[in-house]
């Protein structure tokens, strides 16, 4: 019986959807089988960044109408064969759905998948209702920032109200050298602000924009970002993982200064 | 922490861990500001009926307060600042 996981953040533009694909792939190289789904109807955007836009046959809309079974619509992955993408459609709108066809269509799923991902769009409307329906825990990611952390304090608010199980929470963009200069809000204090349980933090990495240009995820890559991600993977699987230590590996010059340092 | 920052009176990083504390204990009141409103004019009304209070300079805000339950939590308070004009002196109807 599989997992249903949603991806939200309330707050546009922080990694929702860079998160869902990078813990969807994580996931299934870790040997699980993965479907992701993009809920984000209209704006269509996990399919560019899993590299699988000239795939898209069918799509959420095309399976909730019943032009198309599901196993027509569900695009396998390039490089994994226990990954899955089932695209949101491009022409239609977040009315095209309701939160009850979520549930159904994320039931079906569970007896074919270990875990079904779904890209939640930004906002707290009708498309937010459509992706938390039927999911057993969430996965709410936020940057270090007042306006991001506001907004995910108020998903959370919805998400308790809704009754959601398990809230885990992921700090995305985090920027080391700016936390030590107290500059940026630390995991820590964004952990205290919001009082939920922390799955992960993922320093910012030039390297997911470079990933995201080529539409291959980065986790399990040497990148700082690709092993972040791979850590809430294991995390998600029960593993006890040390949080990365996000200083990252540093040049000679660098090794030598913090000696003198330490004096 | 560099030498320039020395000088500064708080690094942002804890103006933005202050800030968000501030706006998140209103916004999980979940009051609106109607209803704010409308709590400040009942305690107006209220606080009237014994002195005359300067309604320019009163202001009344949620914001949270350390808990006295020696726990060294904070929780939300209502904060109200009402300056006094003139004590009225009114007896108290029996």
């Amino acid at each position: 019986m599989g997992e249903v996981i949603v991806v939200t953040s309330g707050k546009g533009g922080v990694g929702k959807t860079t998160t869902t694909a990078n813990v969807g792939t994580g996931l299934a190289k870790l040997g699980k089988k993965v479907v992701l789904i993009d809920t984000d109807i209209g704006l269509r955007n996990l399919d560019v960044v899993m590299g699988l836009e000239n795939r898209i046959v069918y799509n959420l809309v095309d399976v909730i109408e019943g032009n198309c079974r599901i196993k027509q619509a569900l695009i396998k992955d390039k490089r994994l064969d226990t990954l899955y993408l089932l695209p949101s459609a491009q022409t239609k709108d977040k009315s095209a759905v309701n939160p009850e066809q979520m549930k159904k269509l994320a039931e079906q799923l569970k007896d074919e998948f270990d875990y079904i991902i779904m890209d939640c769009p930004a906002g707290i409307e009708q498309g937010f209702q459509n992706a938390i329906a039927g999911a057993d825990s969430a996965l709410v990611v936020t940057t270090p920032e007042v306006s991001a952390v506001r907004d995910a304090d108020r998903i959370i608010g919805l998400l308790d109200a809704n009754e959601m199980k398990q809230i885990h929470l992921i700090v995305n963009r985090l920027r080391n050298q700016m936390v030590k200069d107290n500059n940026m809000l630390s995991s820590d204090d964004v952990v205290e602000i919001l009082g939920v349980d922390l799955i992960g933090v993922v320093p910012d990495d030039e390297q997911i924009i470079v990933s995201t240009n080529n539409g291959e995820p980065l986790v399990g890559t040497e990148a700082l970002a690709g092993q972040a991600y791979m850590n809430i993977c294991r995390r998600l699987l029960g593993e006890e993982v040390e949080l990365l230590d996000l200083n990252g590996k540093k040049g000679l010059f660098s090794k030598i200064g913090n000696l003198f340092k330490k004096n | 922490m560099g030498f320039a920052d020395f000088f500064r009176k708080k690094a942002s990083g804890s103006i933005a861990k202050d800030r968000l504390k501030l706006v998140l204990v209103s916004d999980r009141a979940n009051c609106s500001p109607e209803i704010m409103e409308q709590m400040k004019n009942d305690i107006i009304e209220v606080i009237s009926k014994y002195m005359e209070i300067d309604m320019e300079g009163m202001d009344i805000k949620i914001s949270q307060t350390d808990m006295e339950d020696g726990s060294g939590t904070s929780g939300p308070a209502i904060f109200a600042n009402i300056p006094i004009r003139e004590m009225r002196g009114k007896k108290r109807s029996e």
